[in-house]
């Protein structure tokens, strides 16, 4: 059985702050798969790595997992399998 | 292996149920073009591509499930609401005939989709290229459907993956240089 997160405003506002990193974190990998030697362009990456982790901790503390295989956390019961999956946001 | 993200990778909101919209962007779902083959042609010739390339090819390959993701979910928000009568006037009815309302990896057409689309030539060169032209393609066929709606939160997810393919053409491009720069290089020494 699964049962539906609550979803707020602020799931929604998180959310989108996640994809912002998110779309950092796209861009400096891909571009760094061609520029491999750019120092500045790794030390932005890691930046945001560590911003990212911290974002995604807030979320789901809140939201319950965002990944699933042992790189999330789980609440009892099981949380993986709750509503909403991001095609009903 | 891969781990799956329960979150699209930008927000896809839409105005209104438009099956007839829907139904023109499962060319970018199961079409030629389309993030399928996109994903699947990348992740197949990573395997025999020279060593500096890979990453790339892994990681747009990867992105690219992202954007299959985010239009399935295009396409289920603008036929969630629709009857089958408003989906066969919107030309989805030999689609719900066969399949509901349940997504299928067919063309705006309704051909379905085939490994024919793409290639593996092993010939690390003859493949980027094709990569640069399928993501050249894919830019066209998300311009036309921009211009085919007139629903500004679509266009928004749409305008996102239309530059999306310019960057993955750029990388492509790039990746291209170095294969060039390493054969140059082992003539000299």
């Amino acid at each position: 059985m699964s049962e539906q997160r609550k979803i707020d405003e602020r799931y929604y506002k998180l959310l989108e702050e996640i994809q912002a990193l998110d779309f950092v974190l796209v861009e400096l990998n891909l571009y760094l798969d061609t520029h491999k030697g750019d120092v500045q362009a790794v030390k932005q990456y890691n930046q945001f790595t560590e911003k990212r982790w911290k974002l995604v901790h807030e979320f789901e503390s809140c939201y319950g997992p965002l990944m699933n295989f042992g790189h999330s956390f789980s609440g009892f019961p099981w949380q993986w399998t709750d509503t909403p999956w991001p095609w009903q946001v | 292996m891969w781990i799956y993200e329960k979150k699209l990778q930008y927000p896809v909101r839409v105005c209104k149920c438009d099956p007839k919209m829907a139904k023109f962007l499962l060319e970018q779902y199961g079409g030629a073009d389309g993030e399928l083959a996109a994903a699947l042609r990348y992740l197949n010739q990573r395997y025999t591509i020279p060593n500096k390339v890979i990453g790339l090819l892994t990681d747009i390959g990867t992105e690219e499930f992202a954007h299959l993701e985010m239009i399935a979910t295009m396409v289920y928000k603008l036929t969630k609401d629709a009857s089958p009568e408003e989906l066969e006037a919107a030309g989805l009815g030999a689609h719900f005939a066969n399949h509901d309302s349940a997504l299928f990896y067919s063309n705006a057409a309704g051909v379905p989709w085939t490994a024919t689309y793409i290639q593996a030539k092993g010939d690390p060169i003859a493949d980027l290229y094709e990569d640069i032209a399928a993501e050249e393609k894919a830019r066209a066929t998300y311009q036309w459907l921009i211009d085919m709606t007139d629903d500004p939160d679509l266009q928004d997810s749409l305008k996102f993956l239309r530059e999306r393919e310019v960057v993955h053409s750029q990388r492509f491009r790039e990746a291209v240089e170095i294969l060039k720069e390493e054969r140059d290089r082992k003539k000299i020494f």
